[in-house]
């Protein structure tokens, strides 16, 4: 092989490798980017009409927006996720924390184990969780209560809390608080003094994951949920199956931006508990 | 300074309310769930006098008259208490066809009935005349292996195995054997989409980890907005693109590629499952293989290249066997969670495309045959606990990060 060949297969090979990921990132994304045109489509269909190819306003709209508004079951849909994510999440934080500070001490005994317990719900698949959710919390009265998906969102929510949290504890400066007890604070005034606002962002951004899962949980929901526990991603699932229209894209696109906020308020919650470690 | 407790018995001091709260949230509910796919008590307590006749009972021919005597006033009162119905499906499961034998014994038998059976010598004759189903052996095995409240039915109908009339077990027949079939379809399935995930995740993850500081904030951006959008749209998505009159047929009617009565069927079938659940996973590979390839310096591949390493020397031998921590983390990652798939195959996999977490959601709430569900699950979850102590092997579980 002359050295020319060997350059042309060269630049053949990294245009061979721009392509391909330039295809790759395509298809993670534009899926999501098709969502939100459509979402203004002024007919009832999937795909863009002539109308919206020749930009003619006519042909968009915000109907779709303005059906979730007037239809009163997105409305106690949002409610019942943001209860049920509200309460999960707050449970999951707290005793997510708390067992985070654990984990963390070199003391620890057992480790690797109670780990193992702990993220154990993030693993098992949640057709599984649902099922024995499902029987278990029957048999207590629990199933079609919204305590019942509390306390399941809870146990799904924990483990995101845990490592986040973990996470951040590892880059926490021990000495902070042998020094805070040599000017005689306790073990309460140390960690809600010392501790927690240095590793508050590692806590918030666990906190969101717990209620990012409660808020996109559905399995769960479809089995021991009733009427009156139905949650956003539960009304979109009966949507999707029954009675598809754009409404879903609409909803879909809410949620997209949601995500999009979710996504920096971690990203920048990251970078600061990054820059309080150094 | 105070006296406490050990710094070891604090430090599990703290993480004993999370503990507490998942044995009882998560872990008891999987124990709940393990105790229904061998346990199932109804029938015995709805018929608690014919199971303990028909204890005594040889199994060959049919019982004797206090059996026929026992069921029929158990089966009345039963209609009244309204628990006849949860009877007559659990016996319906082992021999079908019993299910209406069961329900007409006694409205045929009327209101009223005293000890004396109805228009007949014996309650024999009496039961028979109204089905002859009573007359014969199969019907009283049913109800007596209904009333067992311990059984291995449920695991061995969830590996289509089948206890036959002697005792023994043996296959199903090929027309019934459901399960096994599908499980290895989820198997594959599960393969095939970490494979594809590996194939388009490795380079993307390379991209994001070498891109330099400004490019690869931005693509990182491209992974993490699907990684947090919710699993419904992303699947919506897929719907809106692939379906007959979706987004992609029409480009390819558009540019003449397909005419417009051929158009493609990506969705709701075996296709539609593969590429959504490719799509809705791939973040879970990206992440754990940027992490690792984050750490690799740049300049072994341009050590490996002063040395003359062509470029695809210097990958696989330099580059590729550091990256195999990622690799072994996202593909089991991608792994376990594809074979739990349910939503996504639920609502893009028409009938061809359905994997087993569907058919548990299948029994849980269409056929209502919970045992089974049970089982079926129960095996799912053996398989993923085997998968997790893996993963914990190859890659640590205290190494597990998000994002």
């Amino acid at each position: 092989m002359t050295a020319g060949t060997a350059f042309a297969g060269r630049r053949l090979g990294r245009y061979a490798y721009v392509g391909f990921c330039a295809c790759a990132f395509v298809f993670l994304v534009a899926p999501i980017l098709v969502i939100v045109p459509l979402s203004f489509n002024a007919e009832p269909y999937f795909t863009f009409t002539e109308g919206m190819l020749r930009l003619d306003p006519d042909a968009w709209s915000l109907r779709w927006y303005r059906s979730i508004v007037e239809d009163e079951q997105w409305g106690r849909a949002l409610a019942n996720s943001m209860i049920i994510g509200v309460a999960a999440t707050l449970i999951a934080t707290t005793l997510g924390t708390v067992a985070a500070l654990g984990l963390a001490n070199p003391a620890m005994p057992g480790r690797r184990l109670a780990m193992g317990i702990l993220i154990s719900p993030m693993i098992t698949p949640v057709i599984i969780v649902a099922v024995g959710v499902f029987f278990f919390y029957s048999n207590l009265g629990l199933a079609q209560t919204h305590l019942g998906l509390i306390l399941a969102h809870a146990a799904l929510g924990a483990p995101f809390v845990v490592i986040t949290v973990t996470a951040t504890l590892a880059g926490f400066d021990q000495t902070l608080m042998r020094a805070a007890a040599s000017l005689g604070a306790g073990a309460i005034t140390r960690f809600r003094r010392v501790q927690l606002p240095l590793i508050a962002p590692g806590v918030f951004s666990g906190g969101l994951f717990a209620f990012a899962a409660s808020f996109d949980e559905v399995v769960v929901v479809l089995l021991m949920g009733g009427l009156d526990q139905r949650t956003i991603p539960r009304q979109m699932w009966s949507g999707i199956r029954e009675q598809i229209s754009p409404t879903i894209l609409a909803v879909a696109t809410l949620l997209i931006i949601f995500a999009v906020l979710v996504l920096f308020t971690v990203e920048w919650l990251r970078r600061r508990s990054i820059e309080a470690a150094a | 300074m105070k006296v406490g407790l050990s710094p070891r018995l604090r430090a599990a001091g703290l993480t004993v309310p999370l503990i507490a709260f998942i044995a009882v949230t998560f872990i008891a509910p999987l124990g709940t769930l393990l105790t229904r796919s061998v346990y199932d008590a109804e029938v015995a307590e709805i018929l608690p006098r014919t199971m303990a006749v028909l204890a005594d009972w040889d199994t060959s021919g049919t019982p004797s008259e206090a059996a026929y005597a026992t069921i029929a006033m158990e089966l009345l009162r039963a209609r009244d208490e309204r628990t006849l119905g949860r009877a007559a499906t659990r016996i319906n499961r082992i021999e079908s066809g019993l299910r209406s034998v069961v329900v007409k014994t006694p409205r045929r038998l009327g209101r009223d009935v005293g000890t004396e059976p109805p228009g007949a010598e014996t309650w024999r004759d009496a039961l028979v005349a109204i089905d002859e189903a009573w007359g014969e052996n199969a019907t009283w095995r049913a109800i007596r292996e209904a009333g067992q409240p311990f059984t291995s039915r449920h695991f061995l109908n969830a590996v289509d195995l089948e206890t036959r009339a002697d005792g023994s077990i043996a296959a199903m027949p090929e027309s019934r054997r459901i399960y096994v079939p599908l499980y290895l379809r989820t198997l594959w399935v599960s393969l095939g989409v970490t494979a594809l995930c590996l194939v388009i995740g490795y380079p993307i993850a390379h991209a994001i980890a070498h891109a330099g500081s400004r490019w690869s904030t931005t693509l990182l951006v491209l992974v993490l907005v699907p990684f947090w959008t919710s699993l419904l749209v992303r699947t919506t998505a897929w719907i809106v693109l692939l379906q007959n009159q979706g987004v992609v047929n029409d480009i390819l009617v558009a540019l003449g590629i397909v005419a417009d009565d051929g158009r493609l069927a990506m969705i709701y079938n075996m296709t539609g499952t593969f590429v959504a659940m490719t799509h809705v996973l791939l973040p879970f590979m990206v992440l754990p293989l940027y992490s690792v390839m984050r750490s690799i310096p740049t300049r072994h591949m341009d050590a490996a290249a002063s040395l003359g390493a062509t470029p695809m020397q210097a990958f696989r031998r330099v580059y590729w066997p550091q990256t195999l921590p990622g690799v072994g983390a996202g593909s089991l990652l991608v792994f376990i969670l594809a074979i739990g798939y349910y939503i996504t195959p639920a609502l893009v996999g028409g009938q061809s495309g359905q994997l087993i977490s569907n058919m548990i959601a299948y029994h849980m709430q269409t056929s209502l045959n919970w045992g089974l569900a049970a089982a079926l699950a129960a095996i799912l979850l053996l398989a993923v606990i085997g998968l997790y102590v893996l993963y914990d092997r190859v890659v640590g579980i205290d190494r597990m990060r998000l994002g």
